[in-house]
Protein backbone atom coordinates (compact mmCIF):
# COMPACT_ATOMS: atom_id res chain seq x y z
CA UNK A 1 0.00 0.00 0.00
CA UNK A 2 1.55 3.71 -0.72
CA UNK A 3 1.99 5.49 2.19
CA UNK A 4 0.22 8.63 0.93
CA UNK A 5 -2.82 7.05 0.49
CA UNK A 6 -3.50 6.58 3.94
CA UNK A 7 -1.11 9.33 5.12
CA UNK A 8 -4.23 11.79 3.91
CA UNK A 9 -7.01 10.09 5.81
CA UNK A 10 -5.24 10.54 8.72
CA UNK A 11 -7.19 13.42 9.98
CA UNK A 12 -10.62 11.27 9.57
CA UNK A 13 -9.60 7.98 10.63
CA UNK A 14 -7.42 9.29 13.57
CA UNK A 15 -9.09 11.77 14.95
CA UNK A 16 -12.54 12.00 13.58
CA UNK A 17 -12.60 15.33 11.78
CA UNK A 18 -15.61 15.66 10.12
CA UNK A 19 -16.83 18.72 8.39
CA UNK A 20 -19.81 21.14 9.50
CA UNK A 21 -21.56 23.56 6.95
CA UNK A 22 -21.52 26.85 9.00
CA UNK A 23 -24.88 28.03 6.89
CA UNK A 24 -27.11 24.74 7.52
CA UNK A 25 -25.42 22.42 10.43
CA UNK A 26 -24.69 19.72 7.75
CA UNK A 27 -21.93 17.05 8.86
CA UNK A 28 -20.05 15.57 6.17
CA UNK A 29 -17.85 12.82 6.60
CA UNK A 30 -15.30 11.72 5.29
CA UNK A 31 -14.85 15.60 5.06
CA UNK A 32 -15.41 17.35 2.12
CA UNK A 33 -16.68 21.20 1.53
CA UNK A 34 -18.74 20.47 -1.43
CA UNK A 35 -22.33 19.68 -0.95
CA UNK A 36 -24.62 17.13 -1.68
CA UNK A 37 -26.44 19.55 -4.55
CA UNK A 38 -22.58 20.12 -6.09
CA UNK A 39 -22.02 23.71 -4.01
CA UNK A 40 -19.23 25.22 -2.20
CA UNK A 41 -20.24 25.65 1.52
CA UNK A 42 -18.43 28.20 4.49
CA UNK A 43 -17.45 24.88 6.22
CA UNK A 44 -15.16 24.33 9.85
CA UNK A 45 -13.76 21.80 11.13
CA UNK A 46 -15.50 19.24 13.32
CA UNK A 47 -15.11 16.60 15.63
CA UNK A 48 -17.08 13.53 15.49
CA UNK A 49 -18.70 12.01 18.93
CA UNK A 50 -17.38 8.56 19.32
CA UNK A 51 -20.24 6.90 20.72
CA UNK A 52 -23.60 5.86 19.28
CA UNK A 53 -25.71 2.67 18.42
CA UNK A 54 -25.65 0.25 15.15
CA UNK A 55 -27.41 1.55 12.37
CA UNK A 56 -27.22 -1.72 10.22
CA UNK A 57 -24.76 -4.10 9.55
CA UNK A 58 -23.76 -7.24 7.68
CA UNK A 59 -21.27 -10.62 8.37
CA UNK A 60 -18.68 -10.49 5.27
CA UNK A 61 -17.63 -13.56 4.87
CA UNK A 62 -15.73 -13.68 1.19
CA UNK A 63 -13.08 -11.11 1.63
CA UNK A 64 -10.80 -9.03 -0.17
CA UNK A 65 -7.49 -10.19 -0.24
CA UNK A 66 -6.34 -8.27 2.83
CA UNK A 67 -8.77 -9.30 5.30
CA UNK A 68 -8.83 -13.10 4.88
CA UNK A 69 -7.38 -13.69 8.31
CA UNK A 70 -10.41 -11.83 9.90
CA UNK A 71 -13.39 -13.36 8.00
CA UNK A 72 -16.20 -14.18 8.65
CA UNK A 73 -16.02 -9.90 9.89
CA UNK A 74 -19.23 -7.83 10.35
CA UNK A 75 -18.99 -4.12 8.96
CA UNK A 76 -21.68 -2.02 10.22
CA UNK A 77 -23.04 1.97 9.96
CA UNK A 78 -22.78 3.54 13.17
CA UNK A 79 -25.48 5.83 13.93
CA UNK A 80 -23.29 8.47 16.16
CA UNK A 81 -24.84 10.35 19.28
CA UNK A 82 -25.12 13.58 17.01
CA UNK A 83 -26.71 11.88 14.07
CA UNK A 84 -23.57 11.44 11.59
CA UNK A 85 -23.27 7.74 10.50
CA UNK A 86 -20.16 6.22 9.08
CA UNK A 87 -18.90 2.75 7.82
CA UNK A 88 -16.52 0.67 9.66
CA UNK A 89 -15.66 -2.70 11.04
CA UNK A 90 -17.41 -4.21 15.26
CA UNK A 91 -14.80 -5.76 16.78
CA UNK A 92 -14.52 -7.32 20.13
CA UNK A 93 -18.18 -8.95 20.50
CA UNK A 94 -19.81 -12.33 21.53
CA UNK A 95 -21.87 -13.46 18.40
CA UNK A 96 -25.33 -13.53 20.87
CA UNK A 97 -24.87 -9.38 21.24
CA UNK A 98 -24.86 -8.41 18.04
CA UNK A 99 -28.11 -6.71 17.23
CA UNK A 100 -29.00 -2.98 15.37
CA UNK A 101 -29.62 -0.67 18.08
CA UNK A 102 -26.85 -2.31 20.18
CA UNK A 103 -24.93 0.83 21.55
CA UNK A 104 -21.04 0.74 20.52
CA UNK A 105 -18.05 3.02 21.15
CA UNK A 106 -15.01 3.72 18.48
CA UNK A 107 -11.48 2.39 19.10
CA UNK A 108 -8.67 3.43 17.91
CA UNK A 109 -7.46 -0.17 16.34
CA UNK A 110 -5.26 -1.32 13.30
CA UNK A 111 -7.51 -1.72 10.37
CA UNK A 112 -5.62 -2.97 7.86
CA UNK A 113 -1.85 -4.65 7.35
CA UNK A 114 0.00 -5.23 4.10
CA UNK A 115 1.46 -7.96 4.55
CA UNK A 116 4.80 -8.84 6.88
CA UNK A 117 7.01 -5.48 5.37
CA UNK A 118 4.29 -2.81 4.57
CA UNK A 119 2.88 0.09 6.22
CA UNK A 120 0.52 -0.52 8.92
CA UNK A 121 -2.56 1.68 8.88
CA UNK A 122 -4.96 2.32 11.80
CA UNK A 123 -8.42 4.13 12.05
CA UNK A 124 -11.38 3.58 14.35
CA UNK A 125 -13.32 0.37 14.90
CA UNK A 126 -16.57 -0.08 16.56
CA UNK A 127 -16.70 -1.75 20.13
CA UNK A 128 -19.61 -2.77 22.40
CA UNK A 129 -20.66 0.31 25.06
CA UNK A 130 -22.86 -1.76 27.01
CA UNK B 1 4.79 21.12 42.35
CA UNK B 2 4.73 18.02 39.93
CA UNK B 3 3.35 15.05 39.42
CA UNK B 4 0.53 13.32 37.54
CA UNK B 5 -2.40 15.61 36.09
CA UNK B 6 -3.93 12.52 34.05
CA UNK B 7 -4.13 9.18 33.83
CA UNK B 8 -5.40 6.03 32.31
CA UNK B 9 -4.84 2.11 31.24
CA UNK B 10 -6.06 0.38 28.74
CA UNK B 11 -6.28 -3.80 28.76
CA UNK B 12 -7.85 -6.02 25.80
CA UNK B 13 -11.59 -7.91 26.03
CA UNK B 14 -9.37 -11.37 25.23
CA UNK B 15 -8.25 -13.81 27.70
CA UNK B 16 -6.55 -17.42 27.81
CA UNK B 17 -6.70 -19.30 30.52
CA UNK B 18 -3.44 -21.28 32.28
CA UNK B 19 -4.90 -24.72 31.08
CA UNK B 20 -5.56 -23.87 27.91
CA UNK B 21 -1.88 -23.37 27.11
CA UNK B 22 -0.62 -26.47 29.48
CA UNK B 23 -3.34 -28.68 27.34
CA UNK B 24 -1.45 -27.91 24.08
CA UNK B 25 2.38 -28.68 25.65
CA UNK B 26 1.48 -31.27 28.02
CA UNK B 27 2.08 -29.51 31.05
CA UNK B 28 0.76 -29.58 34.39
CA UNK B 29 -1.39 -26.55 34.87
CA UNK B 30 -1.80 -26.48 38.31
CA UNK B 31 2.00 -26.31 38.66
CA UNK B 32 1.91 -23.21 36.57
CA UNK B 33 -0.85 -21.96 38.50
CA UNK B 34 0.98 -22.27 41.96
CA UNK B 35 4.45 -21.40 40.40
CA UNK B 36 3.35 -18.20 38.87
CA UNK B 37 0.72 -17.18 40.93
CA UNK B 38 -1.46 -16.50 38.16
CA UNK B 39 -4.72 -18.01 36.51
CA UNK B 40 -5.06 -16.12 33.14
CA UNK B 41 -3.90 -13.32 30.37
CA UNK B 42 -5.00 -10.88 28.65
CA UNK B 43 -4.44 -11.36 25.11
CA UNK B 44 -4.21 -8.98 22.07
CA UNK B 45 -6.54 -8.96 19.26
CA UNK B 46 -4.91 -8.92 16.03
CA UNK B 47 -6.10 -5.13 15.15
CA UNK B 48 -4.24 -4.48 18.91
CA UNK B 49 -0.77 -3.25 19.12
CA UNK B 50 1.35 -1.20 21.55
CA UNK B 51 0.21 1.56 19.69
CA UNK B 52 -3.89 1.04 20.04
CA UNK B 53 -3.52 0.66 23.47
CA UNK B 54 -1.40 3.81 24.39
CA UNK B 55 -3.94 5.54 21.95
CA UNK B 56 -6.98 4.31 24.03
CA UNK B 57 -5.16 4.90 27.51
CA UNK B 58 -4.02 8.39 26.62
CA UNK B 59 -7.57 9.30 25.65
CA UNK B 60 -8.67 8.47 29.10
CA UNK B 61 -5.76 10.34 30.98
CA UNK B 62 -6.75 13.42 28.60
CA UNK B 63 -10.39 13.37 30.20
CA UNK B 64 -8.86 13.24 33.24
CA UNK B 65 -6.74 16.09 32.85
CA UNK B 66 -9.29 18.19 31.45
CA UNK B 67 -6.95 19.18 28.68
CA UNK B 68 -6.90 18.39 24.83
CA UNK B 69 -4.37 16.79 22.95
CA UNK B 70 -2.79 20.14 21.54
CA UNK B 71 -1.32 21.32 24.93
CA UNK B 72 1.01 18.09 25.17
CA UNK B 73 4.54 18.98 24.41
CA UNK B 74 6.28 15.88 24.55
CA UNK B 75 4.76 12.48 24.26
CA UNK B 76 6.88 8.89 25.05
CA UNK B 77 5.48 5.31 24.48
CA UNK B 78 7.95 2.95 26.56
CA UNK B 79 7.57 -0.81 25.26
CA UNK B 80 9.45 -3.49 23.58
CA UNK B 81 6.99 -4.52 21.15
CA UNK B 82 7.16 -1.38 19.14
CA UNK B 83 4.91 -2.80 15.71
CA UNK B 84 7.58 -0.86 13.66
CA UNK B 85 11.68 -1.92 14.30
CA UNK B 86 11.59 1.25 12.29
CA UNK B 87 9.30 4.12 12.69
CA UNK B 88 7.96 5.63 15.76
CA UNK B 89 4.84 4.57 17.82
CA UNK B 90 4.89 7.87 19.35
CA UNK B 91 4.02 9.54 16.26
CA UNK B 92 1.20 7.78 15.40
CA UNK B 93 -0.35 7.96 19.40
CA UNK B 94 0.56 11.71 19.19
CA UNK B 95 -1.54 12.09 15.76
CA UNK B 96 -4.26 10.10 17.12
CA UNK B 97 -4.78 12.44 20.29
CA UNK B 98 -4.34 15.72 18.11
CA UNK B 99 -0.79 16.41 19.69
CA UNK B 100 0.64 16.80 16.33
CA UNK B 101 3.06 18.68 15.65
CA UNK B 102 4.15 21.18 17.90
CA UNK B 103 5.41 17.98 20.40
CA UNK B 104 8.62 16.31 21.38
CA UNK B 105 8.65 12.05 20.62
CA UNK B 106 10.87 9.47 21.08
CA UNK B 107 10.47 5.72 21.80
CA UNK B 108 11.95 3.65 24.81
CA UNK B 109 13.33 0.45 25.28
CA UNK B 110 14.51 -1.23 28.36
CA UNK B 111 13.03 -4.47 28.57
CA UNK B 112 10.07 -4.04 30.97
CA UNK B 113 11.02 -0.70 32.11
CA UNK B 114 10.36 1.15 29.28
CA UNK B 115 7.24 2.54 30.30
CA UNK B 116 8.03 4.17 33.74
CA UNK B 117 11.71 5.44 31.49
CA UNK B 118 9.01 7.17 29.68
CA UNK B 119 7.45 8.54 32.72
CA UNK B 120 10.47 9.63 34.44
CA UNK B 121 11.63 11.31 31.11
CA UNK B 122 8.05 13.32 31.36
CA UNK B 123 8.46 14.35 34.90
CA UNK B 124 12.02 15.89 34.05
CA UNK B 125 10.79 17.70 31.84
CA UNK B 126 7.94 19.08 33.35
CA UNK B 127 10.28 20.14 36.44
CA UNK B 128 12.86 21.77 34.46
CA UNK B 129 10.03 23.81 32.66
CA UNK B 130 11.02 22.36 29.39
CA UNK B 131 7.10 21.53 28.58
CA UNK B 132 4.13 22.04 30.43
CA UNK B 133 2.38 18.72 29.89
CA UNK B 134 4.25 15.28 28.94
CA UNK B 135 2.66 12.28 28.30
CA UNK B 136 4.80 8.94 30.01
CA UNK B 137 3.32 5.60 28.30
CA UNK B 138 4.15 2.12 29.15
CA UNK B 139 2.26 -0.45 27.13
CA UNK B 140 2.97 -3.73 25.68
CA UNK B 141 1.82 -6.49 23.70
CA UNK B 142 4.44 -8.80 24.57
CA UNK B 143 5.45 -12.40 23.57
CA UNK B 144 6.41 -15.62 25.29
CA UNK B 145 7.95 -18.72 22.97
CA UNK B 146 5.29 -21.53 22.50
CA UNK B 147 5.48 -23.70 25.26
CA UNK B 148 8.30 -21.86 27.54
CA UNK B 149 7.02 -20.23 31.10
CA UNK B 150 7.10 -17.27 29.57
CA UNK B 151 3.75 -18.07 27.30
CA UNK B 152 1.53 -18.24 30.54
CA UNK B 153 1.83 -15.34 31.29
CA UNK B 154 3.44 -12.79 28.94
CA UNK B 155 -0.02 -10.07 28.48
CA UNK B 156 -0.88 -7.11 26.86
CA UNK B 157 -1.67 -4.01 28.38
CA UNK B 158 -1.07 0.12 28.73
CA UNK B 159 -1.21 3.10 30.98
CA UNK B 160 -0.50 6.67 30.33
CA UNK B 161 0.26 9.54 32.67
CA UNK B 162 0.01 13.16 31.63
CA UNK B 163 2.66 15.04 33.93
CA UNK B 164 1.98 18.83 34.72
CA UNK B 165 2.71 21.43 36.98
CA UNK B 166 -1.32 22.69 37.85
CA UNK B 167 -4.20 20.58 38.63
CA UNK B 168 -2.06 17.96 39.93
CA UNK B 169 -4.10 14.64 41.44
CA UNK B 170 -0.69 12.74 42.42
CA UNK B 171 2.24 14.80 43.57
CA UNK B 172 5.70 13.16 42.72
CA UNK B 173 7.65 14.05 46.03
CA UNK B 174 10.89 11.68 45.14
CA UNK B 175 12.34 9.59 42.36
CA UNK B 176 15.50 7.26 42.40
CA UNK B 177 16.62 5.29 39.24
CA UNK B 178 18.83 1.91 40.00
CA UNK B 179 21.05 -0.11 37.34
CA UNK B 180 23.92 -2.44 36.72
CA UNK B 181 24.23 -4.80 33.24
CA UNK B 182 23.02 -7.74 34.34
CA UNK B 183 21.67 -10.13 31.57
CA UNK B 184 18.69 -11.93 32.45
CA UNK B 185 15.93 -11.92 29.65
CA UNK B 186 17.08 -10.80 25.50
CA UNK B 187 16.11 -10.95 22.59
CA UNK B 188 18.44 -10.75 19.61
CA UNK B 189 17.90 -8.69 16.37
CA UNK B 190 15.31 -10.91 13.86
CA UNK B 191 14.57 -13.42 17.21
CA UNK B 192 10.70 -13.68 17.27
CA UNK B 193 10.71 -14.73 20.84
CA UNK B 194 13.19 -13.64 23.83
CA UNK B 195 15.41 -15.74 25.91
CA UNK B 196 16.02 -16.15 29.52
CA UNK B 197 18.38 -16.89 32.12
CA UNK B 198 15.65 -19.57 34.29
CA UNK B 199 16.34 -18.59 37.48
CA UNK B 200 19.01 -16.01 36.74
CA UNK B 201 16.07 -13.65 36.69
CA UNK B 202 15.00 -13.83 40.22
CA UNK B 203 17.55 -13.17 43.09
CA UNK B 204 21.04 -11.31 40.88
CA UNK B 205 18.25 -9.67 38.84
CA UNK B 206 15.02 -8.68 39.75
CA UNK B 207 15.08 -8.68 43.68
CA UNK B 208 18.90 -7.12 43.93
CA UNK B 209 17.44 -4.16 41.51
CA UNK B 210 14.00 -3.66 42.53
CA UNK B 211 15.48 -3.86 46.70
CA UNK B 212 18.55 -1.14 45.45
CA UNK B 213 15.95 0.84 43.79
CA UNK B 214 13.35 0.56 46.81
CA UNK B 215 16.54 1.34 49.73
CA UNK B 216 18.24 4.07 47.80
CA UNK B 217 14.32 5.56 47.38
CA UNK B 218 13.39 5.09 51.15
CA UNK B 219 16.52 7.00 52.17
CA UNK B 220 16.21 9.56 49.95
CA UNK B 221 12.90 9.81 51.41
CA UNK B 222 13.62 9.38 54.69
CA UNK B 223 10.25 7.86 54.59
CA UNK B 224 8.88 4.13 55.83
CA UNK B 225 6.98 1.33 54.45
CA UNK B 226 4.08 2.21 57.26
CA UNK B 227 4.30 5.85 55.84
CA UNK B 228 2.55 4.27 52.16
CA UNK B 229 -0.80 3.60 52.14
CA UNK B 230 -0.26 1.33 49.16
CA UNK B 231 3.04 0.13 46.80
CA UNK B 232 3.54 -1.34 43.52
CA UNK B 233 6.25 -3.45 41.85
CA UNK B 234 6.81 -4.57 38.74
CA UNK B 235 5.28 -7.93 38.49
CA UNK B 236 6.18 -10.88 35.84
CA UNK B 237 4.41 -13.21 37.55
CA UNK B 238 2.27 -13.19 41.02
CA UNK B 239 5.21 -14.14 43.54
CA UNK B 240 7.90 -11.63 42.18
CA UNK B 241 6.00 -8.58 43.63
CA UNK B 242 4.71 -10.34 46.79
CA UNK B 243 8.00 -11.68 47.61
CA UNK B 244 9.69 -8.23 46.98
CA UNK B 245 7.09 -6.43 48.85
CA UNK B 246 7.40 -8.36 52.36
CA UNK B 247 10.91 -8.02 52.28
CA UNK B 248 11.20 -4.37 52.08
CA UNK B 249 9.08 -4.43 54.88
CA UNK B 250 5.51 -4.08 53.12
CA UNK B 251 2.30 -5.68 53.85
CA UNK B 252 -0.23 -7.92 51.93
CA UNK B 253 -3.03 -5.33 52.19
CA UNK B 254 -0.57 -2.25 50.85
CA UNK B 255 0.24 -4.66 47.74
CA UNK B 256 -3.16 -6.06 46.92
CA UNK B 257 -4.30 -2.98 44.94
CA UNK B 258 -1.91 -2.27 42.42
CA UNK B 259 -1.01 -6.72 42.63
CA UNK B 260 -3.35 -7.30 38.95
CA UNK B 261 -1.03 -9.72 37.72
CA UNK B 262 -2.77 -13.38 38.89
CA UNK B 263 -5.66 -12.69 36.05
CA UNK B 264 -3.51 -9.75 34.13
CA UNK B 265 -0.42 -11.68 32.94
CA UNK B 266 3.02 -9.95 33.05
CA UNK B 267 1.88 -6.49 30.86
CA UNK B 268 5.81 -5.97 30.41
CA UNK B 269 6.57 -1.94 30.62
CA UNK B 270 3.00 -1.66 31.49
CA UNK B 271 3.33 -4.13 34.16
CA UNK B 272 3.96 -1.32 37.52
CA UNK B 273 2.37 1.74 35.31
CA UNK B 274 -1.16 -0.36 35.27
CA UNK B 275 -1.06 -1.25 38.76
CA UNK B 276 -0.53 2.07 39.67
CA UNK B 277 -3.72 3.35 37.68
CA UNK B 278 -5.69 0.57 39.60
CA UNK B 279 -4.16 2.20 42.74
CA UNK B 280 -5.34 5.87 41.99
CA UNK B 281 -8.75 4.39 41.07
CA UNK B 282 -9.58 4.10 44.66
CA UNK B 283 -7.04 6.20 46.46
CA UNK B 284 -7.84 9.05 48.76
CA UNK B 285 -6.60 12.44 49.20
CA UNK B 286 -2.92 12.34 51.34
CA UNK B 287 -2.31 8.49 50.59
CA UNK B 288 0.94 8.20 49.70
CA UNK B 289 2.01 5.92 47.16
CA UNK B 290 5.46 3.51 46.55
CA UNK B 291 5.78 2.46 43.22
CA UNK B 292 8.91 0.86 42.06
CA UNK B 293 9.58 -1.26 38.25
CA UNK B 294 11.57 -3.59 36.94
CA UNK B 295 13.64 -4.23 33.38
CA UNK B 296 15.93 -6.92 32.64
CA UNK B 297 19.29 -5.81 31.64
CA UNK B 298 18.74 -4.39 34.44
CA UNK B 299 17.17 -1.31 36.34
CA UNK B 300 14.49 0.08 38.26
CA UNK B 301 13.00 3.08 38.34
CA UNK B 302 10.99 4.59 41.76
CA UNK B 303 8.44 7.12 42.45
CA UNK B 304 6.90 8.35 45.20
CA UNK B 305 3.32 9.84 44.69
CA UNK B 306 1.33 11.89 47.43
CA UNK B 307 -2.85 11.79 46.06
CA UNK B 308 -4.34 15.53 46.44
CA UNK B 309 -7.57 16.16 46.70
CA UNK B 310 -8.28 16.49 43.20
CA UNK B 311 -8.60 12.53 42.92
CA UNK B 312 -11.96 12.60 43.67
CA UNK B 313 -12.88 14.77 40.92
CA UNK B 314 -11.30 12.34 38.02
CA UNK B 315 -11.62 8.65 39.28
CA UNK B 316 -14.65 8.01 37.89
CA UNK B 317 -14.23 10.21 34.21
CA UNK B 318 -13.49 7.04 32.34
CA UNK B 319 -13.52 2.94 32.83
CA UNK B 320 -11.50 2.24 35.69
CA UNK B 321 -8.53 -0.20 35.51
CA UNK B 322 -10.00 -3.21 37.79
CA UNK B 323 -13.39 -2.97 35.63
CA UNK B 324 -11.55 -3.53 32.72
CA UNK B 325 -10.15 -6.87 33.84
CA UNK B 326 -12.56 -8.03 35.62
CA UNK B 327 -15.37 -7.56 33.52
CA UNK B 328 -16.85 -8.33 29.83
CA UNK B 329 -13.93 -11.29 29.32
CA UNK B 330 -13.50 -13.23 25.96
CA UNK B 331 -11.88 -16.21 26.20
CA UNK B 332 -9.87 -17.98 23.71
CA UNK B 333 -8.75 -21.39 22.74
CA UNK B 334 -4.99 -21.78 21.87
CA UNK B 335 -6.04 -22.07 18.17
CA UNK B 336 -7.59 -18.80 18.52
CA UNK B 337 -5.15 -17.54 20.43
CA UNK B 338 -2.04 -18.72 18.47
CA UNK B 339 -3.55 -17.05 15.58
CA UNK B 340 -3.90 -13.83 17.14
CA UNK B 341 -0.35 -13.82 17.81
CA UNK B 342 0.50 -15.07 14.88
CA UNK B 343 2.22 -17.73 16.15
CA UNK B 344 1.07 -20.11 12.58
CA UNK B 345 3.32 -20.26 9.81
CA UNK B 346 1.92 -19.67 6.62
CA UNK B 347 2.43 -19.39 2.81
CA UNK B 348 2.01 -15.73 2.50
Amino acid sequence: MFPARIWREFPQRYRLEAVKNKDTGEVYFPPRYVSKDGKKFNGEKYILPDEGKIFTYTVIEVPPSQFKDEAPYVVCIVELTDGTKLTCQITDFDKDWLDIGKKVRLEFRRVQTDAHHGVLSYGYKAVPAE
Amino acid sequence: MVGIVGYGAKIPRHRIKVEEIAKVWGADAESYKRGLQLTEKSVPAPDVDCVTLSVEATKYALKRAGITGDKIDALYIGSESHPYAVKPSGTICAEAIGATPNCHNADYEFACKAGSEAMFVSLGLVKSEFCNYAVGIGADTSQGAPGDALEYSAAAGAASFIMGRENILAECLYTHSWMSDTPDFWRREHQHYPQHGGRFTGEPAYFRTIKGCAYALLEKSGMKPEDFKYAVFHQPNGKFPMRVGKMLGFEREQLETGWLVPTLGNTYSGASPIGLTAILDIAEPGDNIFMVSYGSGAGSDGFIFKVTDRIKEVQDLCPKTRPQLDENKIYVDYGTYAKFRKKILKND
